[in-house]
């Protein structure tokens, strides 16, 4: 069998392929992107970037009514977004298998937050499994498709940074042929009223008891959840990164409980567990799930008293922790100044806000690469919350502070993020009489993520023609008389377009119009110098 | 079979996937277990990027932490300084001589280090430094800063040439494939 090393976002497509799925639809979002790009490239598969997470998750579920296995992927904050299905579709099941992966970020390297999936997994009683290397990140996909249907649920993959962003060794196999299941009406299981979703909770609880069974046994027998044994005096608990870096760190001076299983968490298998050592440990990032659990079922572990609630874990934290070691190194002696992350030569953004600067306006900002114009020496923003929160938070602002304000704030909004959620905001507006101006930064992509395609941009994932949003044309049919488009490279025009918007005592729609500087089918001039 | 940890690092933009990339294809072809850490997303826009590449019988964490690195491969003298703690102490930094200003100093808020990889021989380090791009552009092609880089690696981490010829030749795009062995002849050779 043929060996490949692959991202732990390409195993979970590799998985994808091999379990028969047939519906991929994702929003980008950085460590989960690669997974629904590796798909793309599969012609088995049909694939789409949706408008946004809530949407690739309905898209998902609909493939699964209509008999597909299907699949969504999308990150942390994603979920948020995606969550309002997720919690009923756990009510509903399945037909054919479904299962949506979501890739936390520990240490925030491309993130606004620090939250922890599982939340999500035991809020909506979803299982879900979570691999600690690309050989599971595949393996666990297609068994997810499995149980998925055995136990009419949909599943969660739980990803993080370095599982989705590190490459190792995956043993690959065949597609499995699997045929669309058929579709038959079933409104007491597919339709949540409160009739049927009374009976459906009922059905959920006897379904996470059954999967709970399924993790103190089965598991076991699959290899999802296993044990290993080396020593009697140090135990250790771990799932997903923290059982690598645990390893790593303890090697056999350890026992290990590996769980693949993290929401439901297994009982008799962790009780027993606790049997065979002296110390136990639980060692998870972020959230203390597995320890909490460990306490109700009365057995006595070590978690949050040594190990931090913040940032990503590694082996030394472990080492330092349990066994007192920390490594000798050298260091140059001298501050190393930092090397913060910059819009790239040649961005639009630049010019944008270089144009705005000497304007000193309240920027109420969003999600993306123009995020990074919050720093010096562009200094362009005020604040950023969330997907689409410019445009609706502008109009907070505004309504909070009035129509002076008004005439001194804008929202900054990129392509994708707009078509994301930035439209409800600007529907708010109108709708409400504001009199915000919002800017949305048109540079043809998803550029954050690493260049995808969107509705805005008129080509599909695989790079085909489609029709594109009409976004000043979007902007009119919702009501805004004042559509403005602007090159950013026109400083002056920009500048003076911007300002006689600010002073209209209606919305203003401003277009900042132009593609992002590292799209191949931009040609760039030769280089100028100043002598 | 010895475990083998190579740090990659450099700015945003510079090359350094395909580095770690070939690095972990070399060693996968000497039959080791490996793990390859890459860094996505935010960071990528001109920021300091990291990479790890990890070799062994058997690998778990793909981290590499403080004093753990046997190689450091450079593509920027600032960032040879602050990585440099990722080291072991008897380990090898293999630098590029390129300065790149960060942002910070550019605007004058904080000055780029008089010779970094003299703080960094100050330190009790080995260094192998080189003007990469100078050599990538003897070989044909400013982009094959990555691939001199790995020629002096290789050197220094006794791999055979052949074995990282035939890593190169099967990785990077055919039209490059002769600049990429000059390159790579160029750095072994240093």
């Amino acid at each position: 069998m043929e060996k490949k090393l692959l991202l732990g976002n390409e195993a979970v497509a590799r998985g994808l392929y091999e379990a028969g799925v047939r519906v991929v639809s994702s929003y980008p979002g950085t460590p989960s992107t690669e997974i629904t790009e590796a798909v793309s490239k599969y012609e088995e598969i049909y694939s789409e970037w949706a408008p946004n997470e809530k949407v690739a998750f309905e898209v998902a579920i609909g493939a699964s009514f209509g008999g597909a296995r299907s699949f969504c992927a999308m990150k942390h904050v994603g979920l948020n977004v995606a969550a309002d299905p997720l919690y009923t579709a756990s009510y509903i099941g399945v037909n054919g298998g479904m299962v949506c992966a979501v890739a936390d970020d520990p240490g925030m390297h491309s993130s606004q937050n620090e939250q922890d999936s599982r939340r999500h997994a035991i809020a909506a009683k979803v299982p879900m499994l979570e691999p600690s290397d690309s050989q599971e990140a595949l393996d666990f996909t297609k068994i997810a498709y499995d149980l998925s249907e055995r136990f009419d649920a949909p599943f969660l993959l739980r990803l993080s940074t370095r599982i989705s962003h590190s490459r190792s060794l995956v043993t690959v196999n065949d597609r499995a042929d699997m045929e669309l299941k058929p579709y038959n009406r079933d409104v007491m299981k597919n339709v949540m009223m409160p009739a049927m979703a009374r009976k459906a909770h009922a059905k959920v609880e006897a379904r996470n008891a059954a999967i709970t069974e399924w993790a103190d046994t089965e598991a076991f027998e699959l290899g999802v959840n296993r044990e290993e044994i080396f020593s009697d005096e140090i135990g250790v608990i771990a799932a997903g990164s923290t059982y690598a870096y645990a390893r790593e760190a303890l090697g056999e001076k350890a026992s290990y409980l590996k769980l693949g299983i993290v929401n439901p968490l297994p009982v008799n298998a962790i009780i027993e567990f606790a049997k065979k050592v002296k110390t136990l440990y639980v060692i998870e990032e972020l959230d203390d799930i597995i320890e909490t659990h460990c306490i109700k079922l009365g057995v006595k572990v070590i978690g949050r008293e040594v190990f931090p609630p913040l940032g990503e874990y590694n082996q030394a934290i472990i080492a330092k922790a349990i066994r007192n070691k920390e490594n000798e190194f050298a260091a140059v002696d001298c501050d190393v100044p930092a090397r913060p992350p910059v819009l790239c030569p040649g961005c639009p953004h630049r010019g944008l806000y270089y144009a705005l600067k000497s304007l000193n306006l309240y920027v109420s900002g969003d999600i993306g690469c123009y995020t990074l114009g919050a720093q010096a020496p562009l200094s362009m923003m005020d604040t950023c919350v969330c997907m689409g929160a410019s445009v609706s938070a502008l109009h907070g602002y505004n309504t909070a502070r009035g129509s002076e304000a008004a005439k001194k704030s804008i929202a900054v909004i990129g392509d994708s993020t707009f078509i994301h959620s930035g439209i409800t905001g600007l529907i708010d507006i109108v709708y409400n009489k504001g009199i915000s101006t919002v800017i949305v930064l048109d540079n043809s992509i998803t550029g954050m993520t690493g260049h995808q395609n969107n509705p805005l941009n008129g080509k599909t994932i695989k790079g085909d023609p489609t029709t594109a949003v009409d976004l000043e044309a979007l902007a009119k049919a919702i009501g805004i008389n004042r559509v403005v488009v602007v090159d950013p490279f026109d400083i002056k025009g920009t500048k003076a377009a911007v300002e006689a918007e600010l002073q209209a005592e209606e919305p203003s729609l401003v277009i900042s119009r132009r593609p992002c500087a590292l799209l191949k089918s931009v040609k760039h001039e030769p280089a100028l110098t100043v002598d | 079979m010895n475990s083998i940890n190579i740090l990659i690092v450099g700015v945003g933009g510079q090359g350094t996937l395909l580095a770690s990339k070939l690095m972990g294809k070399i060693y996968i072809d000497k039959g080791y277990d490996v793990k390859v850490s890459e860094v996505h997303g935010m960071s990528q826009r001109g920021g300091s990027v990291v990479t790890y590449v990890r070799a062994g019988e058997k690998v778990f964490s793909p981290v590499i932490e403080k004093g753990e690195a046997d190689v450091m491969i450079s593509f920027e003298a600032l960032e040879s300084a602050r990585w440099l703690p990722y080291l072991k102490k008897d380990g090898v930094v293999i630098s590029n001589t390129a300065q790149i200003d960060p942002m910070p100093v550019i605007m004058g808020n904080a000055e780029y280090p008089e010779n970094p990889i003299g703080l960094i021989e100050k330190a009790g380090i080995k260094v192998v430094a080189a003007d990469a791009l100078a050599l990538a552009e003897q070989a044909g092609s400013a982009k094959s800063v990555n691939i001199v880089l790995l020629g002096i690696a290789a050197k220094q981490l006794g791999i055979d040439k052949a074995e990282c010829l035939d890593a190169i030749r099967a990785t990077v795009p055919q039209k490059t494939v002769e600049v990429n062995e000059k390159a790579f002849e160029l750095g072994y050779n240093l």
